[in-house]
């Protein structure tokens, strides 16, 4: 059976207190220890001895209180002598006084709560402003790199482009379809039941038809894009910006922005559009097959009656977004992950911060596109 | 009570696909040893580091860590044992002093100051400044980042260190004074060290005995056993340029 670690308090021959540490002073024990070390009054006396013959294991925790013990009683002025430590754990002792001899105690100042709230509000207030400098500054250097690629058609990256079609527009086919079929479904639905109550179920046709073309499609598939293919643009350049990859370009001469970056926004560009159009279908699709399914109108009644709604205005004004929300997002997407700094850490923070960006921003020029066919009165 | 061996490996066989990485290896590491684990690239060093620690299953064979089956991660063989990984590994979410405190959290119920002291006490030993302690892991440099993990595997004073290249990566002072703590603590602590490394200083300095990975196997050996061994890998390795460097300035000091 083990000793239990123990810290008794005597009185010695010459009036001095007498302090005996007993047992494994270990870092198991620092915590009863910590509370006896604290409980024992000391009250009067000149010298204290401590007595630790009786240790029988020590480690850095348990040093610890007995260098602190005897650094605390030195400093209340009492003459304090240290015996019968075994030899072996001398240099422990001489190593937990140097660490705290090295580290003077600091004071650590807490600032004002309200101070600092209001220094975080403005830090990343001027940190959101800079942030729409920076990604104008891209947008700027991007065109740039636009335009000389396309006076010299032969530097445009063929081969990157193709697997950025493949991995934004092909292998995204399947979660835009199913998911704008759902909405599609839903759309109906919902609207049936309103119209139901003015007895004009037929009008879910005209509804459907003009939510879909102008809103809906695009803006439900630009942003499944945006999570889908806007995240792994950050990430994929993080991560090549973290391996020093970008650097590595750099200095061979290459440029990133034309290797990387465009490749990835100009696949956006021709493929949201398409992916817009399969958008539209598959909630039609799906409107249709609910609206017929449900309301009492037949299928070609339903199918004339949207027909007539699908105006190519509609068409038009839902598919002129779609580029404008691909260049925001492949934007956005490419900048953040050149934002990436020397750790893997930033990347998912980037990541995270490049889907809500470039989602806010999509929405917002939905507002912008929809307030101003407003006034041309499209 | 349990034996002087501390760290026992039987017949081990660690296979990835077809890949044979060990077969048969044994190693036996005694209290108070310090081993530096040497090998080509791709001769399992880490691996053998992270099956001891039961992070990698083995496809055969015992491992024995304090007297326990290393398969079995046991609670009190965590509590006794601190692992420096090779990048630190620090919680990125936490500051170096909030890291150092995960295990004594986990493990036992001390009041917050005394913690804090703790804390403290472990930055000053591994040389951080003070005011590392409040700061986050990604707002370090790589060598302090090697000196909070270092006190982070010493937070419940263990009693076997392991230690992943603990030194590759920091400047030669840098590094020196690494070797020069961990040698110190291992005096004060009675540690027993396995550390995988590349650096022929360290392994010079404060190694008392070397485990070569070769074939497969360990040899286990002191520095000069191993300058007598004719194996072609061990020969090229502690005859190289650097090799004779390294143990030349050891003969100087």
């Amino acid at each position: 059976m083990e000793q239990e670690p123990e810290w008794v308090e005597s009185t010695g021959a010459d009036g001095a207190v007498v302090l005996s540490a007993n047992g494994p002073w270990t870092i198991g024990a620092v915590s009863t220890l910590d509370r006896r070390i604290k409980a024992v009054p000391l009250n009067g006396a000149q010298i204290a001895e401590l007595d630790l013959s009786g240790i029988t294991k020590l480690d850095t925790a348990g040093a610890w209180l007995l260098y602190r013990t005897r650094r605390d009683l030195l400093a209340d002025g009492i003459d304090t002598r240290l015996k019968g430590l075994d030899t072996r754990y001398e240099p422990l002792l001489d190593l937990v006084e140097q660490a705290d001899l090295a580290h003077p105690e600091i004071e650590r100042v807490r600032p004002n709560a309200l101070l600092s709230l209001l220094d975080r509000v403005g830090k990343s207030v001027c940190d959101a402003a800079e942030e729409g400098v920076n990604l104008l500054n891209f947008l700027g250097l991007t065109i740039v790199t636009m335009l000389r690629v396309i006076a010299k058609p032969r530097r445009m990256r063929v081969v990157s482009l193709v697997n950025q079609i493949e991995q934004t527009g092909l292998n995204a086919m399947g979660i835009v379809g199913l998911l704008l079929f759902l909405i599609g479904v839903v759309l109906a639905f919902q609207s049936a039941e309103q119209l139901r109550k003015f007895a004009a179920e037929i009008l879910t046709a005209d509804g459907l038809a003009i939510l879909v073309l102008r809103e809906i499609g695009v803006l439900i598939a630009a942003i499944l894009i945006a999570g889908r293919s806007g995240s792994a643009f950050t990430a994929e350049i993080g991560m090549m910006k973290v391996n020093e990859e970008i650097d590595a370009l750099r200095t061979t001469g290459v440029d990133p922005i034309e290797v990387l970056v465009l490749p990835r926004i100009n696949a956006l560009l021709l493929t949201l559009p398409l992916l817009t159009f399969f958008a539209n279908v598959a909630a039609l699709t799906g409107g249709t097959i609910m609206s017929v399914a449900t309301l009492d109108v037949t299928y070609t009644q339903f199918v004339r009656q949207l027909a007539d709604a699908m105006t190519l205005k509609n068409f038009i004004v839902g598919m002129v977004k779609a580029p404008v929300f691909a260049f925001l997002i492949g934007l956005v997407g490419c900048y953040e992950g050149l934002q990436v700094g020397g750790s893997a850490e930033s990347i998912g923070r980037l990541t995270t911060k490049s889907v809500v960006e470039s989602i806010v921003l999509v929405i917002l020029a939905d507002a912008t596109f929809s307030i101003v066919f407003s006034y041309l009165g499209i | 009570m349990e034996s002087d061996v501390v760290i026992k490996v039987r017949g081990l066989r660690t296979q990835f696909g077809a890949q044979v990485i060990h077969d048969k290896l044994d190693l036996d590491i005694h209290r108070g040893q310090v081993v530096g684990v040497v090998g080509g690239s791709g001769t399992g060093k880490s691996v053998l580091l992270r099956t001891i620690l039961g992070l990698n299953t083995p496809r055969e064979g015992e491992i024995e860590v304090l007297g326990e089956d290393a398969r079995r991660t046991a609670d009190t063989v965590q509590q006794r044992t601190g692992v420096l990984f090779q990048n630190g590994a620090l919680f990125s979410s936490l500051t170096v002093a909030e890291n150092i405190q995960v295990p004594m959290r986990e493990h036992l119920d001390l009041s917050r100051d005394l913690m804090d002291e703790l804390a403290a006490l472990k930055i000053s030993m591994v040389g951080l400044p003070p005011d590392a302690g409040p700061k986050f892991p990604s707002e370090l440099s790589g060598g302090m980042r090697k000196r909070a993990g270092l006190a982070r595997a010493l937070s419940l004073d263990p009693e076997i260190l392991f230690l992943d290249e603990p030194t590759a990566g920091l400047d030669p002072i840098g590094a020196a004074a690494f070797d020069n703590l961990i040698a110190e603590l291992q005096k004060g602590l009675g540690l027993t060290v396995f550390m995988v490394t590349h650096d022929l200083d360290s392994l010079s300095a404060i190694c008392d005995s070397i485990a070569v990975l070769v074939d497969k196997r360990v040899r286990l050996g002191t520095m000069s056993e191993h300058m007598k061994d004719s194996h072609p890998w061990i020969q090229s390795y502690f005859h190289g340029p650097r090799a004779r460097a390294a143990l030349a300035s050891r003969l100087v000091t």
